[in-house]
């Protein structure tokens, strides 16, 4: 340590104490002890050195609690390394300790921008595991729920993205947008977020024609609403800016790395589960897989974008399909009976008891089901053993798997492009730390 | 304040209280701790529906350092928990803390390895609100009844508040 580094040390370590003494000594003693101060900050060689910085956990734009370490050589982002966890609620714990029925409501706050979704797709794999299936009215209602959930999830997505970026009008377009998907599933499921609406066997209950007139009022206006919100981007010189080649990722990349979803299709490959391996009703819609081939921050946007007209698409289409029936499959042993049944028959209150105090009991054996969720792959691993409960359930939750990506998107970037890779990326941490 | 160490509890303090409580409730300046479900919910409150500047506390502030009321918003895990005392502690005196949703309350219905159960184990928290997450008509009330206690709270009660320690 040099002699002038050591008196800099001393002054911040013992402050000069002046107190004693008159003013006037007081403020020469001051000035000479500043004046022998060194400024300079002294690096070896001033040329090659790198600044770390901490983003996160508690930032505005990582989405919650995440946080990335980040090498800096100016502004430009030399390596990056997301730190997960800071949410992790331990699922798969809790899974193997409760009942199939049980877990439906953890699945709610796995990825929370589209409850309804998380929940068809852990019943999905029960039932695949049950060898059970849901009649086709209760298939069509999870799929045009499902649908409008990815449309309340792309919603926040490409609204938190935009704010990001320092477009604010847009997120209270898409929030306003939402709160009307939000009173539908008040109106269907009876709960406004939190939905926990699917069931084995079928839906929590039937859909009324109430809200089928509330759906078909919200999509009758929401073509034009998402529209007006298009044209504050699409021609936004600032936006595309900041949005394009940012975040670039080539479509072997992609697919080397594990990236699902619309980050996936903004790549150029046409990868959705929805076409490749139709499960609910999709094989009877008809609609379009969206792709873009640029891979940047501005391609995953569009896709988004696209997504949601198709969206649109399908809850019409599911809406003129909609067959009349039961949406419970008839397994007494399986499917919860429902009600007012149980409170008048000797059998419905038999199996009332030991689907609730033991759970269905699967065959053991092991099933992955997958469905394509908005953010990408979403896929519940369950092993059984005959059972009430799960022996382990494995969450393959395509957050986590796609801010693997982040370091490669953030290489050579400035700081400020995290915002548009972070929100062109759109993780959600309930997911991703599971 | 400084004139209540010159003047004790007289008159011209008593009647302080009553403007500055006046002043700091309608200004509650929130630190939006959002950590999962609940922060969503609290993007709601914002949103042009439920309007959250009707109660003046529409300037969310991510720097604790300019809030007053910090919203615990989510699950606090045990990896977090630190970082939220540590942001706590950052924020200037008067603060509150509300207490969103089941799981910042009580640990809600994760009672699992990596969660806390509920964040008044290390924070002290003025206001719990019920809800998974609550809706935002919740939060409202939450932001009400802080609004009553702030008001009904005396310049002197922050001056010499003793903190919980942390582990």
């Amino acid at each position: 340590m040099s002699e002038q580094s050591k008196i800099t040390q001393d002054f911040f370590e013992s402050p000069v104490v002046t107190s004693n003494l008159p003013p006037k000594e007081q403020r020469t003693k001051l000035l000479q002890a500043l004046l022998d101060m060194d400024p300079d900050i002294s690096f070896d060689d001033p040329l090659e050195n790198d600044m770390v910085l901490n983003m996160g956990p508690s930032h505005p734009a990582t989405h919650g609690v995440l946080r990335i370490l980040l090498r800096l050589d100016g502004e430009t982002i030399v390596s990056a390394m997301p730190e997960l966890g800071y949410l992790h609620r331990g699922y798969e714990k809790i899974a193997e300790n409760e009942t199939y029925h049980e877990f439906i409501t953890h699945t709610d706050r796995l990825d929370y921008l589209q409850p309804v979704h998380n929940n068809v797709a852990y019943i999905l794999a029960v039932e695949k595991l049950l060898g059970l299936e849901a009649p086709p009215r209760a298939q069509y209602i999870r799929t045009m729920l499902s649908e409008l959930a990815r449309i309340s999830s792309h919603l926040v997505g490409f609204g938190v993205m935009a704010m990001d970026v320092g477009a604010m009008t847009l997120l209270l377009w898409c929030f306003r947008e939402r709160e009307k998907i939000h009173d539908i599933f008040d109106l269907v499921v009876g709960a406004r977020f939190t939905t926990s609406y699917a069931r084995i066997g079928g839906v929590a209950q039937d859909i009324t024609d109430e809200g089928l007139a509330a759906i078909k009022a919200f999509l009758d206006q929401f073509l034009a609403r998402l529209d007006e919100g298009e044209r504050l981007l699409n021609r936004n010189r600032i936006f595309f800016d900041r949005c394009r080649h940012v975040g670039v990722i080539s479509a072997e990349d992609a697919l080397a790395i594990g990236l699902t979803g619309p980050n996936l299709r903004g790549s150029g490959v046409a990868m959705d589960l929805r076409r490749d391996a139709p499960y609910l009703v999709y094989d009877q819609l008809d609609f379009n897989v969206i792709t873009e081939s640029e891979g940047d921050s501005l391609a995953r946007y569009y896709v988004r974008l696209a997504e949601m007209k198709e969206s649109v698409k399908m809850v019409r289409q599911c809406m003129d399909k909609l067959p009349a029936g039961p949406v419970h499959a008839h397994e007494p042993k399986k499917v919860l009976p429902r009600k007012e049944r149980i409170y008048t028959r000797m059998e419905e209150l038999i199996h009332d008891f030991m689907i609730v105090n033991f759970g269905v009991d699967p065959p053991p054996g092991e099933v992955y089901h997958a469905v394509e969720s908005s953010k990408g792959q979403l896929g519940f691993h369950i092993v059984s053993r005959g059972e009430g409960h799960p022996w382990r359930l494995k969450i393959r939750s395509p957050s986590f798997c796609n801010l693997q990506a982040l370091p490669q998107l953030l290489k050579g970037h400035l700081l400020s492009d995290i915002l548009a890779v972070l929100g062109s990326l759109d993780p959600v941490m309930g997911e991703a730390d599971k | 304040m400084g004139l209540e160490s010159a003047l004790g509890e007289g008159y011209l303090t008593t009647r302080l209280d009553a403007l500055v409580g006046w002043a700091r409730k309608n200004s509650l300046w929130p630190m939006p701790m959002g950590l999962s479900c609940c922060a969503i919910e609290l993007m709601s409150a914002g949103d042009p529906r439920h309007d959250i500047s009707r109660y003046g506390m529409e300037v969310m502030r991510f720097s604790p350092r300019q809030s007053d009321v910090m919203i615990v918003a989510g699950t606090v895990t045990y990896k977090m928990a630190h970082v939220v005392r540590k942001i706590y502690d950052q924020m200037a005196e008067p603060r509150w803390v509300i207490a969103m949703g089941a799981c910042a309350s009580s640990g809600g219905m994760f009672r699992s390895y990596s969660v806390v159960q509920g964040i008044d184990q290390f924070l002290p928290v003025d206001v719990f609100t019920a809800g998974c997450p609550p809706r935002p008509e919740n939060l409202f009330n939450a932001l009400i009844e802080l609004q009553k206690k702030v008001e009904k709270s005396s310049v002197l009660d922050y001056r010499d508040r003793k903190e919980p320690i942390i582990v």
